[in-house]
């Protein structure tokens, strides 16, 4: 393979895995972020406790994460038939990815906004605040530092499971790994694209922490 | 004519041995621009009562009638509406820590939908008040305590109230900067008309700027009164024990000087 066709291949499978990776991501907050909120708040120690509500998402999100994601690729290709259309490649990849993200994410936003000082959501009840109010002005904007760091793992987690859909065509650096490096035994292109997958998370690491210290105000300056 | 009236309120935890009675049958009445001391050992149950006022905590049993009316009674949403009239200030001050002063003055006029530049110019109006208007754009963990505080009285005062509640809001501060936070809000009561309601544990603070005073001991009212009747001539054994407490300490600064 000429070096050319090779910078393609690759430029190609960088673009498909963060396209994989960043909608996966993106959708799975959608999912996760209003289901952190709602651990939270209804926990013992929440501001609107309810022990029946925490105790199904809690299962719900134990037994989702229990699932390894090469399994949960396999068991929802149904699924993903159904929405995408087909069950192979970097659109369809997205299915799986969203339901391996939501759950974690979930639980990262859980723990982040279970860091907020209990003594600032009484002030805020004090002031007259409703739950809602609480919910995005005190809970979400004061564990913003947090909920970065999370969205930093998470990308990263994702990244992570993206190359695995390689198994089964998924598309991106993943897929150009295993088909070359694995299958036709082309170590040279299987190092390059790991090479690649490392840079891609390095760079998400630096990113994430720098904006997470820049936009937390608790550090004196 | 009284602002707060607790008509014999009741308070009991569940815990898993056995119930804590926090508060038992408390009646007392707070007037209108008084400052009103609530004093006791800790665990007396004085943050309870404190709560009870705003009804951050609910009262098992009585009332509490704030304004003429029934708190415990009143539906969330006029709930909400009356907390607004009742500010409070806390031991840890519990600013927002990714907001400014400036902002963290302006959360209670957001929360009352006030628009943003009326907001921001009363919230300026208050820093004044407070003496801390060239800290509006620090953040709070770049304040010392009582700077802190100084801004929590700030927001408090954001909402316009008719009373403050301060929940041991000097405990946390050292004895000089106590003093200037107690005079600041002596000013505010005197200047505005406020009721204050102070919960400590430390004799100076009632001492210093209330007009009456009542001593709680394990969740019951032990006295009430004005406080120089109370300190001078005091008649359960709660109120001798903070005395002497007090005695004790006064002696040791006398051993100390020796």
């Amino acid at each position: 393979m000429e070096f050319k066709d090779m910078f393609k291949m690759l430029a190609d499978g960088t673009w498909d895995t963060l396209y994989m990776v960043l909608i996966s991501t993106l959708l799975g907050y959608v999912v996760g972020l209003p289901l952190g909120v709602l651990l939270t708040i209804t926990d013992v120690d929440g501001i609107s406790p309810n022990k029946v509500v925490y105790k199904i998402l809690d299962v719900i999100i134990n037994v989702t994460r229990s699932i390894p994601f090469l399994i949960l690729l396999i068991l929802i290709m149904p699924f993903t038939k159904l929405v995408v259309g087909k069950s192979y490649g970097t659109t369809a990849t997205i299915v799986p990815l969203t339901i391996a993200a939501a759950p974690l994410i979930a639980r990262m936003v859980e723990s982040s906004l279970k860091e907020v000082d209990k003594g600032v959501i009484e002030a805020a009840f004090s002031m007259g605040a409703s739950g809602f109010t609480i919910i995005r002005k005190v809970l979400v904007t004061e564990a913003r530092t947090s909920l970065l760091v999370g969205v930093t793992i998470a990308l990263g987690t994702i990244l992570g499971y993206s190359a695995m859909a390689g198994v089964i065509g998924g598309g991106g650096l993943g897929d150009i790994a295993i088909r070359y490096g694995y299958y036709r035994y082309e170590t040279g292109i299987m190092i390059v694209t790991v090479a690649v997958l490392v840079i891609l998370m390095q760079i998400l690491q630096w990113a994430g922490m720098l904006l997470s210290k820049k936009i937390d105000k608790r550090r004196g300056k | 004519m009284s602002i707060i009236e607790i008509n014999n309120v009741s308070k009991t935890f569940d815990a898993k041995k056995s119930n804590i009675h926090a508060l038992q049958n408390i009646t007392l009445s707070v007037e209108e621009g008084e400052i009103f001391g609530v004093i006791g050992l800790s665990g007396a149950g004085k943050s309870t009562l404190v709560r009870c006022m705003n009804l951050l905590e609910k009262p098992t049993e009585g009332e509490v009638i704030v304004d003429g009316k029934n708190l415990v009674a009143l539906p969330a949403k006029e709930l909400r509406l009356m907390r607004r009239e009742i500010g409070m200030i806390f031991q840890h001050f519990n600013l927002l820590m990714q907001r400014n002063v400036l902002d963290n003055v302006c959360f209670p006029m957001e929360i009352a939908g006030v628009r943003k530049r009326e907001a921001r110019e009363k919230a300026k109006k208050y820093l004044d008040i407070v003496g801390l208007s060239e800290k509006a754009k620090a953040y709070p963990v770049q304040l010392s305590g009582g700077q802190k505080q100084r801004v929590a009285i700030a927001r408090t005062l954001a909402s316009n109230p008719r009373i403050i509640l301060c929940d041991e809001a000097t405990s946390a501060l050292d004895p000089q900067t106590t003093g200037t936070i107690l005079s600041l809000l002596k000013q505010i009561n005197k200047d505005y008309g406020i009721t204050v309601v102070v919960i400590t544990h430390e004799m100076r603070v009632v001492e210093e700027i209330c007009d009456r005073v009542a001593v709680l001991d394990h969740g019951k009212l032990a006295e009430i009164g004005p406080v120089k009747e109370v300190f001078d001539n005091p008649k359960t054994n709660a109120a001798k024990s903070l005395l002497l407490e007090r005695k004790i300490r006064e002696l040791e600064d006398v051993a100390d000087g020796i």
